[in-house]
C-alpha cells in the first residue's frame, strides 16, 4: 500500500467512514462548488468612494504610503517625486503590464524605466495591482509576465498602482473577480497580499520596518478622486 | 533544530528557567506586548467573535471530511503541474523531501518558518545528507545560527536578547568587520537582511511551510511580515511546501475566514504583510518563479486525532495567542516545555506526537486558567483536552505516586462522609492548636510542595460543619 | 428553574467546599449571613467534596462517585450557593459531563446544576441584591479568581456590593483577572513554577497600593496570602464575603488571633 493510501485509510478508519457516502460527497462537491461566504465585516460595507477612503486609512494604518492621483497620466511624475523625496536614483523595474506600458513615461524623461522580473539589484520596483481590499488596506497582486512576484519582494521600494475601480471592499469580492478572471477552481501561479512594508519583530519584539522584503510600500491610488 | 525530547524533564526545566535572568527579562516582554495588541485589534473588529465561531465551524467541517478534501487538494495540484506525496510519519517526510533536493543536486535550500520542519527534525537530516538548510526568517536563522529549538510557534527567538544577537552574529558572521557598530536593532536586521539576500538568490530549492492548504484549488499559503517565505517560494528552481494534513480548508472564502482571526490573535495586525497563495510551478509565460513545485503531506499520528476528543485540537491554526496568554509559558518560556511545540497547544498536541509517557508532564503543568480556551481563534477546549492526557495518564496509571497516594487518601475519605466529617474536624482542631502562635506554617509534613514557596494558613479550628451544627442545636435549645 | 413559593422564602443549601470547611469556617458563616440577608433559609447537609481534584487529576470514577453523593445531599433544596467560583464552575459546568449519554442521570443532573450558584454572582445576578450593610476602613484589591470569571463571568457582581460597603476604597491592581498560579494540585506538583506566578501576582497587589486583598475562592486566597506573607507583606487577605458580611474584623488569612479575642 502506498503511503498515499495508508493516510488515507487511516483518516477514513479514525472518521468512521469508507469515502464512498454520497452524502458526504455530495456536501464537498457543494461547498467546493457553492463557495459560501462565512461572516463579512460590516466595516467595508460602504459606498465606493467610502471605501477607497477606508482603503487610504488601512494601507496608512499598516505602514504604507499612498498617493491618490486623479488620472493615470500623473503616475510618472508620482513616481519620479517620490524617489527625488527619498534622494534615491530615478531609476525604477517594473512589469510588461499593458496598463503600466501605456502611462507617459516620456513626461520623466530623467526617469529610467527597466522592464522585467527582479534580481535583486533595483532600487525601486513598480507593478499594477489586481485590485485593492479597503478592509485591510491591502494590495492583491498576480502574478505573469505583466507583473513578475519578484518584483513585490526585492526591491527595497515597492510602488503598487491600484486603480480606483479595482478597490473593493472585502476578500470575497477580490475572489469573485479573480475566478471571473481566470475560471473557477484555478489560480495563476502565484497571489501575494500585500499589506505595509516587511517588517520583523524578533528582536526583543521591537516592530522594525524591512527585513527581507521591501523597506518601503507606496500605492498610487489612480482615479475615483 | 534538533528534536530532542526533554519533556520528561520538565520540572528541572522550568527551574533552569527560572533562574535564567536574562531568559526572565525577555519573557517578562511577552505578555503586555501580544495581550495588548490583540485586545487592540479584536476592540476593532465588533464581528471577530463572530468569526471566532465561524472559523471553528469550517475547521469542524473540514476535519469530518478530511479524506475528500486531501483527494480534492492532490487533484487540483496535478491539474496544476505540481506533486504531492504522503508521508506516514517524520521519518519517510524527512526521506521525500531530501529525495527531492538530491535529485536536484541542491547544495543550499533556503527555509521559510515551518514547526512542521522542526517536528521532523529537517535540518539536522539535511545537514547529514550533505546540503545546506539556511533558516530565513529572522527568528529561525538566529536560533539556527545557536543550535537551538524556537521557544515559540510564531516568534521562535523570543527567548533572546539583542546582546546575545549581536554576540552570534560576531561569532558567525566573521567576514564582515569586526569593528563594526551592532548596537542597534536595526543594525542587527540590517545585517540578517544582507547576508540571507546573497543566499536567497544562491538557493537550488526553497523549502515552506503552509498556513493553509486550499482544496477548492490545489492552493498552499503562507503568512509572513517579512517577506522571507515569500523569496523562498518564489527565487529557487523548486518550492518544496511541507504541511500537515489538518491544514485543509474547503475553499477560498473559507481560508478568508480564517486569516481575518490568525493575524489578529497573533500578533494584532489587521492582516499580515505578506499572505501569498503558491498554485502549482510557474506557468509557460512566467518569468519568475520555481519550475517545480511539491507537497508534501505529513500525518505523523494526526488521523488517529481525529476518532476522538482530540479531533478538535486539529483546528489549531498556530497563532501563538494560547501561549502568549499563558501564566505558565510566562514563567518559563518555550524552551522548558522540552520539545517544538510550547505552551498550551503544545500541552495537547505534544503527548499525541511523542506519546503521553514522555509528555505527561505538559498536560499537567498547567493552573486550568482557561485564558488560552478563552482566546482560542478556533475555540479549542485546551484545558478539557489536556484533562483528557490527564485522564488517560491516571488510567494507564502514569500518574506520578505521590500524586496517587495523596489523591486516593483524600477519595476514600471523601467518598464516606461518616468517616470525613470527624476526621477532617480533628485533624483541623489540632492543626489549629499548632498554627495558633503565628497562624501560619513556614513548614508542614506533607505539604512540602506548598510551603517550598508560600506559608501556609492555620485552620481556624474545627470544620465548619462541625460548628454549623454545634450553633444551630444551640440556637434550637 | 426552580418556582419557590410566594410564602416561604427560598432554601438554600450551603455547599461550604472543603476548603472553606476545614481552614476558614468564617467563610461559611459569612456566606450563610449574606443568604439570608438575601431573603432565603440556609441549611447545611452533611457533604465533603464536590470532586474537583479527582476531576483535575484524571480520576474519572472517584469524580463520578463525589457528584452523585453532592447532588444526593443538594438537590432538595430550592438553590445550592457555594463560596468558590471554581468548586461552583466544577458543579454547574463540569458535572454534566460526567453523565453525558446517561438518559437514566442526565435530566436530574441538569435540574440540579441549574440551581447552583457561586456566592456573589447567586446574591446579585439570581437575588437582585445592589448593597450589604457592612463596613470596612480599608483600601481593598480585588483578584478575580479564573473558573469563576471564565466559566461563570463573575467580575462586575462583587465590584458592586464591595462599593456599597461604608468606608471601603476599591484599587484595583494590574491584571487583576490573571491567574494567581493556584490551579489546584498544580500548586504542590510544580511549586517552582506556581511560585514564580504568584510572585508576580503579589507584586500586582503590593502595585495597587491596597492593605486588604479579596477574591471569592479560598484556594487562591491561600495562595496569595502565603506568598505575601512568605515576602514579609503586611497586606490582610480575606475572602470576599467576609467583607460583605460585616465580619472584617475576624483575623485574615495566615494570620493569628489576638490573645484574649
Amino acid at each position: 500500500m502506498s503511503s498515499r493510501d495508508t493516510v488515507l485509510a487511516s483518516v477514513r478508519r479514525a472518521l468512521g467512514v469508507s469515502g464512498q457516502e454520497a452524502p458526504r460527497r455530495q456536501e464537498v462537491a457543494d461547498r467546493i462548488a457553492g463557495h459560501p461566504r462565512g461572516i463579512i465585516p460590516a466595516r467595508a460595507d460602504l459606498p465606493h468612494a467610502e471605501q477607497i477612503e477606508l482603503f487610504k486609512r488601512m494601507v496608512v494604518g499598516a505602514a504604507g504610503s499612498i498617493d491618490h492621483l486623479a488620472d493615470p497620466s500623473e503616475v510618472p511624475g508620482a513616481v519620479a517625486a517620490y524617489l527625488r523625496a527619498r534622494n534615491l536614483p530615478l531609476s525604477v523595474l517594473r512589469g510588461q503590464d499593458a496598463r503600466l506600458a501605456d502611462l507617459p513615461w516620456s513626461s520623466e524623461p530623467t526617469l529610467d524605466v527597466w522592464i522585467g522580473p527582479s534580481d535583486g539589484k533595483q532600487l525601486a520596483g513598480l507593478s499594477h495591482a489586481f485590485a485593492g481590499v479597503a478592509e485591510s488596506g491591502t494590495a492583491i497582486m498576480v502574478s505573469g509576465p505583466d507583473n513578475p512576484s519578484t518584483l513585490n519582494l526585492l526591491p527595497d521600494h515597492h510602488l503598487i498602482l491600484v486603480r480606483a475601480r479595482d478597490v473593493v471592499g472585502t476578500y470575497e469580492e477580490a475572489w469573485d473577480r479573480l475566478r471571473a478572471a481566470y475560471g473557477p477552481g484555478t489560480m495563476p501561479r502565484t497571489v501575494n497580499w500585500i499589506t505595509g512594508p516587511s517588517r520583523s519583530a524578533d528582536i526583543e519584539q521591537t516592530l522594525l520596518l524591512g527585513a527581507h522584503g521591501p523597506r518601503s510600500l507606496h500605492i498610487l491610488l489612480v482615479g475615483g478622486v | 533544530m534538533s528534536v530532542q525530547i526533554t519533556s520528561p524533564r520538565f520540572k528541572d526545566n522550568a527551574r533552569h528557567a527560572l533562574d535564567d535572568a536574562p531568559l526572565q527579562a525577555a519573557l517578562s516582554k511577552v505578555g503586555p506586548g501580544f495581550i495588548g495588541r490583540r485586545t487592540a485589534a479584536r476592540d476593532l473588529l465588533p464581528e471577530f467573535d463572530a468569526l471566532r465561531d465561524s472559523a471553528r465551524d469550517i475547521k469542524n467541517h473540514t476535519l469530518a471530511h478530511l479524506d475528500l478534501y486531501l483527494e480534492r487538494f492532490e487533484a487540483k495540484v496535478k491539474e496544476a503541474g505540481g506533486h504531492v506525496h504522503f508521508a506516514v510519519d517524520a521519518a519517510e517526510a524527512r526521506e521525500i523531501v531530501t529525495r527531492i533536493c538530491r535529485d536536484r543536486g541542491a547544495k543550499t535550500v533556503t527555509k521559510g518558518k515551518s514547526m512542521v520542519s522542526e517536528e521532523i527534525g529537517l535540518n539536522d537530516h539535511l545537514v547529514a545528507c550533505g546540503i545546506e538548510p539556511v533558516e530565513t526568517d529572522l527568528g529561525e536563522y538566529l536560533i539556527q545560527i545557536r543550535g537551538e529549538a524556537p521557544s515559540h510557534i510564531i516568534a521562535p527567538a523570543i527567548h533572546l536578547n539583542k546582546d546575545q544577537v549581536e554576540a552570534d552574529f560576531r561569532r558567525v558572521h566573521t567576514h564582515l568587520p569586526p569593528e563594526r557598530n551592532l548596537t542597534e536593532p536595526t543594525a542587527l536586521l540590517a545585517e540578517a537582511r544582507g547576508e540571507l539576500r546573497a543566499k536567497f538568490l544562491a538557493a537550488d530549492v526553497g523549502i515552506t511551510g503552509a498556513n493553509f492548504l486550499v482544496a477548492e484549488t490545489g492552493t498552499s499559503i503562507i503568512v509572513t511580515n517579512e517577506g522571507n517565505g515569500d523569496l523562498t517560494q518564489t527565487l529557487p528552481g523548486t518550492h518544496i511546501v511541507l504541511a500537515s494534513l489538518e491544514k485543509l480548508v474547503p475553499t477560498l472564502e473559507d481560508v478568508s475566514q480564517l486569516l481575518r482571526v490568525l493575524a489578529r490573535s497573533a500578533t494584532g495586525q489587521e492582516m499580515s504583510v505578506y499572505t501569498t497563495f503558491s498554485t502549482g510551478p510557474r506557468r509557460p509565460q512566467d518569468l519568475d518563479g520555481p519550475g517545480e513545485y511539491h507537497v508534501v503531506i505529513l500525518d505523523n499520528g494526526r488521523s488517529a486525532m481525529l476518532a476522538g476528543q482530540l479531533r478538535e485540537m486539529l483546528r489549531c491554526i498556530r497563532c501563538g495567542a494560547c501561549m502568549n496568554h499563558c501564566p505558565v509559558y510566562h514563567a518559563v518560556g518555550g524552551h522548558a516545555y522540552g520539545w517544538v511545540y510550547p505552551g498550551p497547544m503544545g500541552a495537547v498536541l505534544t503527548p499525541s506526537l511523542i506519546g503521553i509517557e514522555k509528555g505527561a508532564n505538559l498536560p499537567n503543568a498547567s493552573t486550568f486558567c482557561g485564558r488560552c480556551e478563552e482566546v482560542c481563534p478556533v475555540r479549542i477546549p485546551l484545558p478539557k483536552l489536556m484533562r483528557h492526557w490527564r485522564e488517560k495518564e491516571f488510567e494507564r496509571h502514569l500518574t506520578p505516586a505521590p500524586v496517587r497516594y495523596g489523591l486516593g487518601i483524600w477519595s476514600f475519605v471523601a467518598r464516606r462522609g461518616w468517616l470525613y466529617r470527624p476526621a477532617t474536624d480533628l485533624a483541623m482542631r489540632l492543626l489549629a492548636m499548632a498554627g495558633r502562635a503565628k497562624g501560619r506554617f513556614a513548614s508542614l509534613p506533607l505539604a512540602g510542595g506548598w510551603t517550598k514557596v508560600r506559608d501556609f494558613p492555620a485552620p481556624q479550628g474545627g470544620t465548619f460543619q462541625a460548628q454549623w451544627k454545634a450553633r444551630k442545636s444551640g440556637r434550637a435549645s | 428553574m426552580p418556582s419557590p413559593s410566594a410564602q416561604r422564602p427560598p432554601l438554600v443549601g450551603l455547599f461550604a467546599t472543603c476548603l472553606v470547611d476545614t481552614i476558614r469556617p468564617s467563610v461559611g458563616f459569612a456566606a450563610a449571613t449574606l443568604i439570608e440577608a438575601a431573603g432565603c433559609e440556609v441549611e447545611v447537609p452533611r457533604q465533603t467534596c464536590c470532586g474537583q481534584p479527582a476531576f483535575n487529576s484524571g480520576d474519572r470514577v472517584t469524580t463520578r462517585a463525589l457528584a452523585e453523593q453532592t447532588i444526593a445531599a443538594f438537590e432538595t433544596f430550592d438553590y445550592v450557593v457555594v463560596p468558590s467560583g471554581s468548586c461552583a464552575g466544577m458543579i454547574k459546568t463540569h458535572y454534566p459531563e460526567l453523565f453525558v449519554g446517561e438518559p437514566d442521570w442526565m435530566p436530574r443532573v441538569e435540574r440540579f446544576c441549574a440551581k447552583v450558584f457561586e456566592l456573589v454572582s447567586f446574591l446579585v445576578d439570581v437575588r437582585g441584591m445592589t448593597q450589604v450593610a457592612a463596613r470596612y476602613d480599608g483600601r481593598v484589591t480585588y483578584h478575580d479568581s479564573c473558573s469563576g470569571l471564565r466559566e461563570l463571568g463573575i467580575k462586575a457582581q462583587p465590584r458592586l456590593l464591595l462599593g456599597s460597603v461604608e468606608g471601603l476604597e476599591l484599587s484595583e491592581m494590574p491584571d487583576a483577572d490573571v491567574c494567581c498560579g493556584f490551579g489546584g494540585t498544580f500548586c504542590v506538583k510544580y511549586p517552582d513554577v506556581s511560585g514564580a506566578i504568584v510572585e508576580k501576582k503579589a507584586a500586582n497587589i503590593l502595585a495597587s497600593g491596597a492593605d486588604t486583598l479579596l477574591a471569592g475562592d479560598l484556594g487562591c486566597l491561600m495562595n496569595m496570602a502565603g506568598k505575601l506573607q512568605r515576602m514579609g507583606k503586611d497586606v490582610a487577605v480575606r475572602h470576599v464575603a467576609e467583607i460583605l458580611a460585616g465580619q472584617g474584623d475576624d483575623p485574615a488569612i495566615g494570620v493569628a488571633r489576638k490573645a484574649g479575642s
